[in-house]
């Protein structure tokens, strides 16, 4: 379960800077930006404090 | 520049050691604060500190020179002044203060350092509003803004301090841990800011990032209202926004943990990337801002970051200005119970949150935040420069070390004068000489020691006996 957890967090993180990354290139436009930072927003907000704050 | 996360792990077990020396086996190694330092230095405050350097007009190559060189001379700061005392002392900053200057100068002290607190709280409780406004379609503020536009603005304000203050009332470890948790989302989210901001100003090669910094996001020329900034105010900014913590010797309560003083040198983690890239990163957004809405004075960070990163932009501004607030709030209550002790906690945190709510209303805090920060630092410094003379000059300059300890007094009026008589020097060379803030904490560090050292002679003059 944790590292369901941790792969969902980590993908938070790869969808928080893929996206712009992706737009710097030219390979997707404004909204979908915004809509993959959010998507990695949520993915690391419900996911990230139930394996980080247990780590320590 | 502000807190939270591993320093509450950190600073949690203060209350076991606050009048001890930490014990060897709960000294922590450079990872710990490595990791503490990176979380503690990417705040609610780099989204308005960026953007002032833009509005006062520096220049691209003056910039990232002057963060760069400043930033390295904090680093410094941290590692050859505060870590070794730290290490070699082991206390708290209060205790140790107590010892040299007295209970009754520690609490005019802490005084001072909770009325700090509120209004830096202050200032990330208005950031916060600035993102929460949104949907609302809160008229925001400008950058000439010194008091609130709209009773919309003071509404949402005090509403925000409310719910903040109820929140450090009762949840300050699941703050804590919650910011903790959003501290590598909210690094990348900065480093997303800047990818996205050059992208939208047209960088498409190194040629074309060089220019646009230097000819649109940092193109040397002031907003109306501004002062002008040059290198040397981003060397002294960098050096000194965090005065309080190194020179100031406020980090002594952390660093005490450290099994070595070359952990001070972790601080840079922090440093490089909240005050490096963060202040970068928000200064493009900012740039971004001005360039979609030209003629616009609003400056609102949260609106800012909503307009390039979408809903996590403006998330991440409402996160970064809270967690902020919340440890802030905390720490001034912490302050304040120092001086009235018999107040029970909740009712200090809540009269706190307070004054923090009522500070927030007026932009102000937010438009003078480099002034206020620089104000900050200098405020505090001398007491550090105290801890620093006391520590290195005694022996040699033949005065009794920890002189209220050793002359069993609450106060120590060498400490109260090198503490007064440094501030009346820097407000007179502000004053007669036109010295900016950001310029003072320099020649007022060394002032600073000399007071107390002259004085400490005359007061505590090391006995012959006891000098062998």
């Amino acid at each position: 379960m944790k590292s369901l957890l941790i792969i969902a967090s980590l993908l938070g993180l790869v969808l928080s800077i893929g996206p712009p990354i992706l737009f710097f290139l030219g390979k997707t436009d404004l909204g979908q930006m915004k809509l993959g930072m959010g998507i990695g927003m949520v993915f690391w907000m419900v996911t990230a404090p139930f394996w980080i704050n247990k780590k320590q | 520049m502000s807190s939270i996360g591993l320093v509450k792990k950190l600073v949690a077990p203060t209350n076991e050691f606050e009048r001890t020396p930490i014990p060897e086996n709960q000294l922590k190694g450079s990872k710990s604060f490595l990791g503490m330092y990176a979380g503690e230095h990417t705040a609610g405050t780099e989204f308005v500190i960026g953007p002032l350097f833009v509005a006062h007009g520096v220049g691209a190559i003056d910039l990232v020179l002057g963060l760069l060189i400043g930033n390295l001379l904090a680093v410094l700061s941290w590692g050859l002044i505060t870590a070794p005392i730290a290490t070699a002392k082991r206390m708290t900053l209060y205790y140790q203060l107590e010892r040299i200057a007295g209970k009754n100068l520690v609490r005019w002290y802490n005084l001072v350092n909770a009325l700090m607190f509120c209004f830096l709280a202050g200032s990330m409780i208005a950031v916060s509003a600035t993102a929460v406004g949104i949907p609302f379609d809160l008229e925001m503020p400008t950058l000439n803004d010194w008091l609130p536009r709209t009773p919309g603005w003071i509404v949402t304000v005090l509403l925000m301090g409310a719910v903040i203050t109820l929140v450090a009332i009762q949840g300050y470890n699941q703050v804590s841990k919650f910011a903790n948790v959003m501290s590598p989302w909210m690094i990348l989210v900065f480093f997303a800011a800047a990818i996205v901001g050059l992208a939208q100003l047209g960088v498409d090669s190194f040629e074309s990032l060089i220019a646009i910094a230097q000819e649109v996001i940092w193109n040397g020329v002031p907003e109306s209202g501004f002062s002008k900034f040059t290198i040397w105010h981003i060397i002294f900014f960098s050096w000194f926004c965090n005065m309080a913590m190194h020179i100031g010797m406020s980090d002594l309560t952390i660093l005490r943990y450290a099994k070595s003083w070359t952990s001070g040198f972790t601080v840079f983690a922090g440093v490089y990337l909240g005050h490096f890239v963060a202040w970068i990163a928000s200064g493009i957004l900012f740039a971004v801002f001005r360039h979609a809405n030209i003629g616009s004075q609003e400056f609102a960070p949260g609106l800012i970051a909503f307009q390039t990163l979408g809903i996590a932009g403006a998330v991440c501004v409402v996160i970064a200005g809270w967690t902020t607030a919340n440890p802030t709030i905390y720490r001034a209550g912490l302050a304040l119970q120092g001086i009235f002790p018999k107040v029970p906690t909740w009712k200090i945190t809540a009269i706190v949150g307070g004054i923090t709510s009522v500070a927030a209303c007026f932009p102000a805090l937010v438009m003078k935040l480099l002034d206020f920060v620089a104000l900050y630092g200098l405020l505090l410094m001398p007491m550090g420069a105290v801890i620093f003379a006391d520590f290195y000059f005694a022996k040699k300059m033949g005065f009794r070390s920890e002189g209220a300890l050793n002359s069993n007094s609450d106060f120590s009026w060498p400490a109260l004068s090198s503490w007064l008589l440094t501030l009346v020097f820097c407000l007179g060379l502000n004053l007669l000489y036109g010295v900016e803030i950001f310029f003072l904490g320099l020649p007022g560090w060394f002032v600073a020691v000399a007071i107390f050292v002259i004085f400490s002679k005359i007061k505590y003059p090391l006995l012959k006996s006891s000098a062998t």
